[in-house]
């Protein structure tokens, strides 16, 4: 019943965050301010694990190719499927849902437990509003994240298959673009979107409607990060069957 | 002027708030004593449009809050400024911009302008060269008087204080109390502040109401408290060792 009501709760919470807009000038602060957080302050974290990790697809595929009949090509186009289609947009957004998602949580928490939304609320300001509407519009560029995550990912790959003597550079080039399907391109960003919304949206939920003192501010992180990768892998599932089964 | 009548609230079946009647009159410091757990916050919050109640009215000069229209809550809310008990500044907003913040949002001030009304304002609670400063940098007295600024830099009506001196020393408690009376008399403001410090109700009680489980026990103002009989309230008021001793000594003719 509990979770019924958080649901509607939710839902309810995403309907007054489209309510009464903030002033725009405000906003507008507010939404490069929340770009530069949640996206820029991302790049870093996100850019080394999709280097490694496709580093490390690649040697994987490559050890794993005792078939001499099974071109070295292979090595390629396996990393290149599971980067675009799974570990970018899915594994990345799992981290960030425990380095963006337990920020956005902590702050919006922080901000229930000291007044500061109830100062919000008193001064006549919609505080959903001012306080997830920007994330929402900051994580519309969370796509560009996956983006260069695909890039490096795929570059790792190929440092790691090439330099690490598996396979010749143009055999890797020729892997990469060998039975290349756009619309798993379109598949893995229109998933990284949904994403995106999840990842702005549960944690500011579990910051938002909080009880209690910093402890409990500790407890609603763990729990958004628990929520939001929960919510990320059956999105993950549904959309995947829907789109590509 | 804010009247509350009749007001009734009540949470999870349990009655919190229990037919309070008073009026909250303009240009003087009401304020709101009791026990915690008596209601005063939830009578506050009530007057705020934070808890709706069950029953009753609040009247902001006359008007029915709930009679409102959406439009006229939002200005009536423009002229509300609020000092929360932990002073609720922004933390990631420096002094400046704390209390720039409710004429960014509600004016369209020139930046020049917004910057002259804010140093005005830090000058009034002497905080002038704070500017720059976070919250996380400043004292708890220096915190709780940004956020009278804060309060006051829209030119409010209505002036709402959740225990404005609670965890400060007696001075600078003092200080603070003595500026919200200046303000409330300067401005004409109905100020209604929420406290359990009897050297408060001593300094700036000018109409008291003393509320016990939800009821409220006793009205009067601060020249009448300390020479009432009635048993709740001196109970109460005499809590503490020093105005123990205090009445002793009265009593003895000291």
């Amino acid at each position: 019943m509990s979770y019924l009501y958080s649901i509607g709760e939710y839902f309810l919470m995403i309907k007054g965050v489209f309510g009464r807009m903030t002033k725009r000038s405000v906003l507008k602060e507010l939404i490069f301010k929340e770009i530069n957080e949640l996206i820029m302050g991302s790049l870093g974290i996100v850019s080394f694990i999709s280097f490694f990790i496709g580093g490390v697809v690649a040697i994987q595929t490559a050890l794993n190719l005792n078939n001499p009949l099974i071109p070295k090509t292979l090595i390629a186009f396996a990393a290149r499927q599971s980067i675009i289609l799974e570990f970018a947009p899915t594994f990345i957004s799992i981290i960030m849902a425990g380095k963006v998602g337990s920020f956005i949580t902590s702050s919006i928490g922080s901000m229930r437990v000291t007044e500061q939304i109830d100062a919000l609320e008193v001064m006549g300001i919609n505080s959903l509003n001012y306080l997830i509407f920007p994330k929402i519009v900051a994580m519309l560029t969370y796509p560009f994240v996956i983006a260069i995550s695909m890039f490096l990912g795929i570059m790792g790959a190929y440092a790691a298959a090439v330099f690490g003597g598996f396979v010749g550079s143009d055999a890797f080039v020729t892997g990469l673009q060998d039975g290349f399907i756009g619309f798993h391109v379109v598949y893995a960003f229109f998933k990284t979107f949904l994403f995106a919304m999840i990842l702005a949206t549960i944690p500011a939920y579990h910051g938002y409607y909080m009880k209690g003192g910093a402890l409990e501010v500790g407890h609603a992180s763990t729990t958004s990060f628990v929520w939001t990768s929960v919510v990320i892998i059956i999105v993950n599932y549904i959309v995947t069957q829907l789109l590509l089964s | 002027m804010i009247e509350v009548k009749d007001l009734h609230k009540s949470f999870n079946g349990e009655e919190i708030l229990k037919g309070i009647d008073f009026v909250f009159e303009s240009g003087k410091t009401n304020l709101i004593i009791g026990q915690s757990g008596s209601g005063k916050s939830v009578l506050l919050k009530c007057m705020l449009g934070l808890f709706k109640p069950d029953q009753g009215v609040i009247e902001y000069n006359g008007k029915a809050y709930s009679n409102f229209t959406d439009e006229e809550q939002r200005e009536l809310r423009k002229e509300i400024g609020m000092v929360f008990q932990g002073g609720a500044l922004f933390d990631s907003m420096t002094v400046e911009e704390n209390v720039m913040f409710p004429l960014r949002m509600f004016t369209k001030q020139r930046k020049k302008d917004l910057k002259n009304r804010v140093a005005e304002v830090l000058e009034r609670v002497n905080l002038t060269g704070s500017e720059n400063k976070f919250p996380a940098e400043i004292s708890g007295g220096m915190q709780k008087r940004v956020s009278i600024a804060r309060a006051i830099v829209n030119k409010p009506k209505y002036l709402f204080c959740d225990e404005p001196n609670s965890g400060l020393d007696p001075k600078t408690a003092t200080v603070i109390d003595n500026l919200i009376q200046e303000i409330t008399k300067e401005n004409d403001i109905t100020t209604v502040i929420i406290t359990h410090d009897m050297n408060s109700v001593l300094e700036i009680g000018e109409r008291i109401a003393f509320l016990k489980d939800g009821i409220l026990a006793w009205k009067g103002d601060k020249s009448q408290i300390f020479k009432t009989d009635d048993k709740t309230v001196t109970d109460f008021v005499y809590s503490s060792n020093l105005f123990q001793k205090v009445r002793k000594a009265q009593q003895q003719g000291m």
